[in-house]
């Protein structure tokens, strides 16, 4: 299974790099696309049918609209010259690249193997969550029960992407 | 749209809908629950509009009286998913209807009416969002 899964990250990784340098925006849309679809594959691999259907239904629906936008606006990418200002942000992202690489070698150490995490808190929630909330899918059990917070949080920010939509795309105002 | 697409369009969009419904009511069975059936029933109505233009659902602007409507039909999505959550919250710390047996439809207390509601929450903000980017776009070309 590591190895299905370290083709796809690879595919998501060329996907990725495409969409940045495609030529026509519109290909690079797609492009994207590959990254979304690939990590619904690797959801349904490591077992997470919940987030596997939510992925595939949003990736579908944001691209839909990314290939509207795309398709009414421009397909042509914008020329952009490299000039200092454009050279300091890069070797910035570079430093910061670094520092990450660091830290995240640092901390992998004391991580457990793939596969074979510890189950401090989940074991709790695996063991007691059927019998407590009476719900048979666990991960609505933790997310409307235990997690309530986390979901009401997820409904707000939703909420609010929805209202700052129209209001940044309303031009003319209400008469 | 051509006829094929509307014809295909016609046959399949309610069985779309009535995944997500299933998907939406199943939350506590089986994998899904309100965020994925409600993306899926905003996506039923989304094919919808791709097929058929905005007629379908009186989204038209004719004059400045039917901006009216459209101003209307914004706020009642807009008002279902301040509902969805309004609702959700007074009672959200608690399971306080009783839990049933695990594995019947009607079980597990509050978990499905939470997920009918943020079912609605989902579905109204994702379709709020692509009329929008529909209607104003309109307004621009005016």
């Amino acid at each position: 299974m590591e190895l299905t899964l370290s083709i796809l990250l690879g595919f998501m990784i060329i996907g990725a790099l495409f969409a940045l340098h495609a030529k026509d925006l519109l290909s690079a849309v797609i492009a994207a696309g590959i990254v979304g679809y690939s990590l619904v594959i690797c959801f349904l691999l490591l077992k997470a049918p919940d987030l596997a259907i939510v992925q595939i239904v949003v990736e579908t629906i944001t691209l839909i609209i990314m290939v509207a936008v795309v398709l009414d606006s421009t397909r042509e990418e914008l020329n952009v010259k490299i000039d200092t200002q454009q050279i300091i942000n890069m070797s910035l992202a570079f430093i910061f690249m670094l520092v990450l690489i660091f830290f995240f070698i640092q901390a992998i150490e004391t991580l457990n193997p793939f596969g074979e995490h510890s189950l401090r808190m989940a074991s709790a929630y695996v063991g007691e969550t059927a019998a407590k909330t009476g719900s048979a899918n666990l991960v609505t059990g933790v997310l409307f029960d235990f997690r309530g917070y986390d979901t009401l949080g997820e409904a707000t920010i939703l909420f609010t992407a929805a209202i700052g939509v129209l209001t940044i795309l309303r031009i003319k105002g209400k008469k | 749209m051509s006829l094929i697409v509307k014809k295909v369009a016609q046959l399949i969009t309610g069985f779309i809908f009535l995944y997500g419904l299933y998907i939406i009511v199943h939350g506590h069975l089986t994998p899904g629950g309100g965020f994925a059936g409600g993306a899926i029933i905003a996506g039923a109505y989304i094919l919808q509009i791709l097929a058929f233009g905005k007629a379908p659902l009186l989204l038209v602007k004719k004059e400045t009286g039917s901006s009216i409507s459209e101003s209307l039909a914004i706020l009642l999505f807009l008002m279902m998913a301040v509902a969805g959550f309004f609702i959700g919250t007074k009672v959200f710390f608690n399971n306080f209807l009783p839990v049933g047996k695990i594995g019947e439809l009607v079980s597990a207390g509050a978990i499905p009416i939470y997920n009918i509601l943020i079912g609605i929450e989902v579905a109204a903000a994702l379709l709020t969002i692509f009329l929008a980017l529909i209607i104003y776009k309109e307004e621009i070309e005016e």
